[in-house]
């Protein structure tokens, strides 16, 4: 037992002496949780927009600043004619163009009908989509505010809730997905190049005829980083409540304990990739550029995953973040228990069980 | 430039020679290419709905079949117990609940206003957002529908109606991939070029060659050349099979702007971009840490980039990182000048900005190369 | 008198608080073997580095083949070869290829580099190898090669850094019938080494100790100076004395 403690303090000094793996290990959580918390959102905000107001009447006046005076548009400037929206869409100046027709409170008025023309710069689609919407309701709520004068009858007044998230934030959808990332290449990363580098710098030899049971080796290299990776997690999770404001509604026993679940899946994994391998570099590409895209993308933090088409919907089926994720917003933020998750959690057992028992084989075989 | 002839022709012998980064160099962007823009789709249809209706009128069952067919929405369940429906949001078998109170139809026609009750799962916040305004959408829609045939036109008079006539210039079809696919090759072109340039002169001090470099007469210009030009000769080429073999031919993309131009600017760009990776070279003394700063460094390009997520809606410090990133500008010019045919006129700014980046990181990157310590 | 081709003076080089090299003065011959000799960690290293021009000394004056170290250190580059420690071809280009390479680096012409290959290949008896890489060549070779090339544009001095290092006794008597070959052609070779016995084949050596040269004279002279009959018993009377722990 003696001997494993000391292998276990061997692999700590290695992470801690390098400041370069600590950035990875530490560095990157951090940045990811901050960016994704602060900067990045899917929202549609201070988008520009262009009017071009032939009419300069009241009506024109009152929406105009109803626009403005909402988060998604900064009004740009007032152009005098439409011939100059395509120059000003060129140079990225604005997003969208609104203009108002001569006479356009007087046909309000008199005809009880009149135009307005939206023109979105539909090179990001779902942009222009939101935006055209965002002046389609401002333009409802004015013509409503106009009937309501009037008295309208037969309204049937829907009332929207928003649960779990009121305030629809995007860190709420986010985070969960930036911890299944994180553990997963963390995870994954470090092992593989660690035992990669044993082999490389001719030690695991050494290590394998030492009187030291391999499987030890293994499970010695193993342990600091599922500490880490717990360490890591707390972090990442005390960032997020405490700076982002995230809710924990469940429990933070079952939340690590799926978590430790989904780290073994990592490390298992990491283990199978370091076998398969003889060199750093390899083990590196492998991990980073053969996991990062399809964890990123297939987790469906960033892009909804029933919107893919079906191969991608199937294979995002063999991504372990993917159920992490699942579990990770049932407990944190649905503060759901063990019987909404055990499916989830099933999966995630059957894939470290597969990893582990095809690695260790792997393993066994190059030590005969 | 006869020293510099030698050093390419070395260089390229090694680029070639190397059997695990060639596939790396060549077919992982085009591979990334064709999958990414699949995967990265914000477009928000089949939101789940799951439907209490506690009236069952013939006016309730208008309205789910108005919600039905109007091709947002697909009906998960309907039902009489808001507890069952909530148990499937948290089950993430539906997205959003409609709850019809009871008495429904009565309510509406003898007292003139009834509620509604919906309630979404708001964690993704966006797609809450527009499956709530879709709802809304639809059941204004229908109520004007009812209005219209429950009112006496000559008790009332007709409702202002503004009509908002709205067209989509550059992508009228609205296809998200003609927007991500450009923006997509930029990074892709980014990943090859900046991992290579990071590790390629790390690997000369790795296995001690760069000492031999070193006392040779070889300048510090024609060595940092002599390093670059491959790199840039490559990151030209997987580009080029990026826009005229993926983007053309699989996606249908074809510029609307000059070509010309493009290339003009890819020419600045990869400049600057091999610049950063020299840079993470130079400070580097192992493959391992430059691939992992490398790495960390390319996170943050990829994120910051507006590549994903539009940077207007970023908090003001955000934009100010997003505007110090190069890769920023790229993916702004592939988006004008592909999708919106923009000039060089309208890309001056872009320009200037880029050879700003190729100036500052290369000088920084010589200045760091030290032949002697 | 024969012309001086490496003269340094009080030559130091300091590393924060560590003194590498310490006033450091001698003179080497052109067409000499000169030895540089010293226990791991005695400054050997550092000192070459300074003379090659890749690292700046902190103070002291040298000249390499009348170049001064601080102000002109490319003249200097373009009259030295070095080989270091570790052995720096390129694995992944073939023997043809480096020597092109490193030709072309040092401004041969395509005749000359074309000329000096055959006669090199000649040489080594590489004839059926030359379109092997070198990273698939036994050791030796590759060691041999690497000494071929650093000489490959007839500089004034070459520079070895423990040139022999994990070699077999046939193997490193060849590579040193390269260095006189070299010698007698007049290129004056700086040489260190860890071997007693390739020391005795130097035309004169130095000692270092801690960071000083403890010791300059032929092999010869020296053993008759501590009064001892090999060279292994010189470095040992003088490397006992060291304060430094080897590294």
């Amino acid at each position: 037992m003696k001997q494993f403690f000391t292998f276990v303090k061997k692999e700590f000094y290695h992470v801690f002496r390098d400041p370069k793996t600590l950035l990875m290990l530490f560095g990157l959580p951090v940045v990811q949780i901050v960016l994704f918390g602060f900067a990045l959102t899917n929202e549609i905000k201070n988008s520009k927009v262009l009017i071009v107001d032939y009419a300069k009447d009241a009506a024109s006046q009152e929406i105009i600043t109803k626009i403005g005076a909402t988060d998604e548009f900064v009004l740009q400037h007032q152009i005098l004619s439409h011939l100059q929206i395509e120059d000003e869409f060129k140079t990225g100046r604005a997003r969208l163009a609104i203009i108002f027709p001569a006479n356009f409170q007087r046909d309000l008025l008199h005809q009880n009908s009149t135009q307005l023309q939206v023109i979105a710069d539909a090179s990001d689609p779902n942009q222009a989509n939101t935006l055209t919407n965002y002046i389609n309701t401002i333009v409802t709520e004015y013509q409503q505010s106009l009937s309501e004068v009037n008295g309208m009858p037969y309204q049937i007044r829907p009332e929207i809730r928003m649960l779990y998230n009121p305030e629809l934030k995007g860190a709420t959808n986010f985070v969960p997905g930036v911890m299944a990332l994180v553990l997963m290449l963390v995870c994954v990363l470090m092992t593989s190049v660690s035992i990669v580098r044993e082999k490389e710098l001719g030690t695991m030899e050494v290590l394998l005829v030492s009187p030291f049971n391999p499987f030890m080796v293994i499970i010695a290299k193993a342990i600091p980083y599922f500490l880490l990776s717990l360490v890591n997690l707390s972090v990442i999770l005390v960032l997020s409540i405490t700076l982002l404001e995230m809710p924990f509604n469940g429990s933070y026993l079952l939340f690590f304990a799926e978590s430790s679940l989904l780290i073994l899946t990592a490390l298992s994994l990491g283990l199978l990739i370091s076998n398969s391998t003889d060199s750093q570099q390899t083990a590196m590409l492998i991990s980073l550029m053969g996991m990062l895209i399809p964890t990123m993308l297939l987790t469906g933090f960033m892009f909804p995953i029933e919107n893919m088409p079906l191969p991608l919907r199937v294979f995002s089926n063999i991504i372990p973040s993917k159920w992490y994720y699942l579990i990770a917003k049932s407990i944190m933020i649905k503060g759901l228990g063990f019987s909404a998750i055990w499916k989830e959690t099933l999966i995630l057992l059957g894939m470290t069980v597969f990893l582990l028992t095809v690695s260790l084989k792997k393993f066994k075989i190059r030590l005969a | 430039m006869r020293t510099l002839r030698f050093l390419l022709q070395k260089e390229f012998k090694q680029i070639f020679r190397n059997k695990s980064l060639l596939p790396l160099i060549f077919l992982m962007p085009i591979i990334q290419l064709l999958i990414i823009p699949l995967a990265a789709d914000y477009e928000i249809k089949n939101i789940n709905i799951s439907i209490v209706d506690h009236d069952r009128s013939s006016f309730s069952r208008a309205l789910i079949s108005k919600i039905t067919a109007s091709g947002y929405f697909v009906l998960a369940d309907y039902g009489n117990s808001f507890e069952d429906a909530f148990k499937q949001i948290e089950d993430n078998e539906s997205d959003l609940i409609l709850e019809i109170p009871v008495g429904f139809e009565r309510n509406l026609i003898r007292e003139n206003r009834e509620k509604l009750f919906i309630a979404v799962n708001a964690i993704n916040g966006t797609k809450a957002n527009l499956g709530g305004a879709y709802l809304n959408k639809i059941i204004a829609e229908y109520n004007a529908e009812v209005r219209l045939q429950w009112t006496d036109p000559e008790r009332f008079s007709p409702v202002p109606k503004i009509n908002v006539a709205s067209s989509n210039w550059f992508n009228p079809y609205m296809n998200y991939r003609f927007f991500m696919v450009p923006g997509i090759l930029v990074f892709l072109v980014t990943m090859v070029g900046a991992y290579m340039a990071s590790l390629n002169i790390v690997k000369e001090k790795e296995i001690g060659t760069i000492e031999q470099i070193n006392v040779s007469p070889i300048s510090k210009v024609n060595f940092i050349l002599g390093k670059l030009i491959p790199f840039w000769i490559i990151g030209v080429f997987v580009f080029s099979v990026g826009l005229f073999f993926v983007a053309r031919v699989v996606y249908g993309i074809v510029p609307l702007g000059s070509i010309g131009l493009i290339y003009g600017f890819l020419a600045i760009y990869l400049v600057a971009l091999l610049g950063v990776g020299l840079l993470i070279s130079t400070y580097s003394d192992t493959q391992q840490q430059s691939m992992s700063v490398a790495f960390f460094v390319m996170m943050i390009f990829l994120l910051m980039s507006g590549l994903f997520t539009p940077i207007e809606s970023m908090p003001e410090w955000a934009q100010v990182i997003a505007y110090l990133n190069p890769v920023t500008y790229f993916i702004e010019v592939m988006r004008m000048v592909v999708l919106k045919g923009s000039e060089f006129k309208d890309i001056i700014p872009h320009f200037l900005k880029m050879i700003g980046f190729a100036i500052f990181f290369n000088t920084w990157a010589v200045w760091n190369y030290r032949k002697t310590s | 008198m024969p012309e001086i081709v490496i003269k340094t003076k009080q030559l130091t080089k300091k590393f924060g608080d560590f003194t590498a090299a310490d006033s450091i003065t001698f003179e080497v011959y052109k067409g000499e073997i000169f030895g540089f000799l010293g226990a791991n960690g005695a400054g050997k290293t550092t000192a070459m580095r300074m003379l090659c021009g890749l690292s700046r000394p902190s103070s002291g004056e040298a000249t390499i083949a009348g170049f001064d170290v601080y102000t002109e250190t490319e003249k200097i580059k373009r009259n030295i070869g070095y080989m270091s420690q570790k052995f720096s071809l390129y694995e992944d280009l073939t023997i043809l290829e480096n020597i092109r390479f490193f030709g072309g680096i040092y401004g041969l012409s395509d005749r000359e580099i074309e000329e000096k290959s055959q006669h090199l290949i000649g040489l080594l008896g590489l004839g059926n190898e030359t379109k092997k890489l070198v990273g698939a060549l036994p050791l030796g070779w590759k060691q041999k090669l690497a000494f071929s090339v650093a000489i490959l544009h007839d500089p004034k001095i070459v520079f070895l850094d423990e040139p022999t290092g994990g070699v077999d006794p046939v193997t490193r008597r060849q590579f040193w019938d390269l260095i006189y070959e070299a010698a007698d052609r007049g290129i004056t070779v700086f040489v260190t080494t860890h071997y007693m016995d390739e020391a005795e084949y130097c035309n004169r050596l130095s000692m270092m100790v801690d960071g000083e040269i403890k010791a300059l004279d032929t092999p010869s002279n020296l053993k008759k100076q501590f009064g001892v009959a090999s060279m292994d018993e010189v470095f040992y009377e003088l490397a006992r004395g060291a304060k430094r722990t080897a590294d």
